[in-house]
């Protein structure tokens, strides 16, 4: 039987801000959703995506990584290896 | 339509002349004034005077740490921070030969690069509440220069560029950013101008007398207004006719 690996805490956080924020409906923050063309958002909305990420996890994001951050994966890999450290 | 009942301001610069008629027009419009400068004592008078409503931060602006403190402050005493007026601001007139370095950058550091970080700083509540209002004070030479103002007139023109800037990166969240530019108005820093140069002055504004601080203040308080929702990225110049521009 197939398993299937739960959510992390920290996509299931990162989905939750980003449904919040850009009040898009929950089955359309996939892990390969990009901010900008799939769920509407506009560069301002990307820089507060980022301050609120910041906010939730205690992490930093310099700008050339925030930059990198365009889909919710890479938001949640990115906060996931900034904890690790 | 111009009221501003459930609204938290912060008034820099309000030991001043026109600072404090901004934040008296503000609170007679129903809004809690924040009220800071750097004389603790003019603030808890006009505190004392204004009486509910009132938070007192006092501050110096030079300090590049007190912006987001005194942000910090307001929004955790007043519950949120919706008006930002960047009044505070001070001259220090000399020829652009005999100007120092530490001449011009003292007024750069108050008179723009403060409103800078008050303006960052407070913006973060307005775009997450989806309403806001920054209205800076800059004055007639920052559009017209003068003489023997270099930095001032400097810090007063980038004030207009960066609310233009500002005013288009939030302009989708109900965030808007304008400027009040006065002419000559009666108060402690006009005081400095002798009798030669006040007739002078008088000859060239239509209106024929100087403004009071409270013919500021109405203009402040209507760009803080919902009257004035769809006004962003605007010069308001206040001077009784002197430029008309
Ligand atoms: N009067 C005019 O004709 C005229 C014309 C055009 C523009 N303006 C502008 O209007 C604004 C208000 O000026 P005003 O005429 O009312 O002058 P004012 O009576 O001299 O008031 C200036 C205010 O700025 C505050 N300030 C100065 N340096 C500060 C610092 N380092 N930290 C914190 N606060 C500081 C002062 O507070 P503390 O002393 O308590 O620190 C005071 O409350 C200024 O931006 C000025 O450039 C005035």
């Amino acid at each position: 039987m197939e398993r299937v690996t739960p959510m992390s805490d920290t996509a299931e956080k990162v989905k939750k801000i980003v449904v919040e924020h850009l009040g898009v409906e929950e089955s359309k923050v996939t892990n390969e959703a990009s901010f900008i063309d799939d769920l509407g958002a506009d560069s301002l909305d990307t820089v507060e995506l980022v301050m609120a990420f910041e906010e939730a996890f205690g992490v930093e994001i310099p700008d050339d990584a925030a930059e990198k951050i365009t889909t919710v994966k890479d938001a949640i890999e990115y906060i996931e290896k900034q904890k690790a450290e | 339509m111009f009221s501003l009942e459930g609204k938290v301001a912060l008034v820099t610069g309000a030991t001043g002349g026109i600072g404090a008629a901004t934040a008296r027009a503000l609170h007679q419009a129903g809004a809690t004034v924040a009220i800071t400068g750097r004389r603790a004592a003019e603030l808890e008078a006009l505190a004392a005077e204004l009486g509910s409503r009132v938070i007192v931060a006092p501050a110096d602006l030079a300090d590049p740490a007190a912006p987001a403190a005194l942000v910090e402050k307001v929004e955790g005493e007043g519950g949120s921070l919706d008006i930002l007026v960047n009044n505070a601001g001070f001259t220090r007139d000399m020829l652009a030969l005999r100007m120092g370095d530490a001449d011009w950058q003292a007024v750069l550091d108050v008179d723009l690069t403060a409103p800078f970080r008050l303006a960052r700083s407070a913006l973060r509540g307005m775009m997450k509440k989806r309403w806001g209002r920054i209205v800076s004070i800059a004055s007639i030479v920052g559009v017209t220069g003068n003489a023997g103002q270099a930095n001032y007139a400097a810090a007063k023109a980038g004030l207009i560029g960066m609310s233009k800037s500002l005013a288009q990166e939030v302009a989708t969240r109900g965030v808007t950013v304008n400027v009040v530019a006065p002419g000559f108005v009666k108060t402690a820093m006009t005081d400095a101008l002798n009798e030669a140069q006040r007739t002078a002055l008088l000859s060239r504004i239509p209106a024929a007398r100087m403004g009071t601080p409270e013919d500021i203040a109405g203009a402040v308080v209507y760009l803080a207004s919902p009257a004035a929702a769809w006004v962003t990225g605007q010069t308001l110049h206040v001077n009784g006719g002197m430029a008309m521009i």
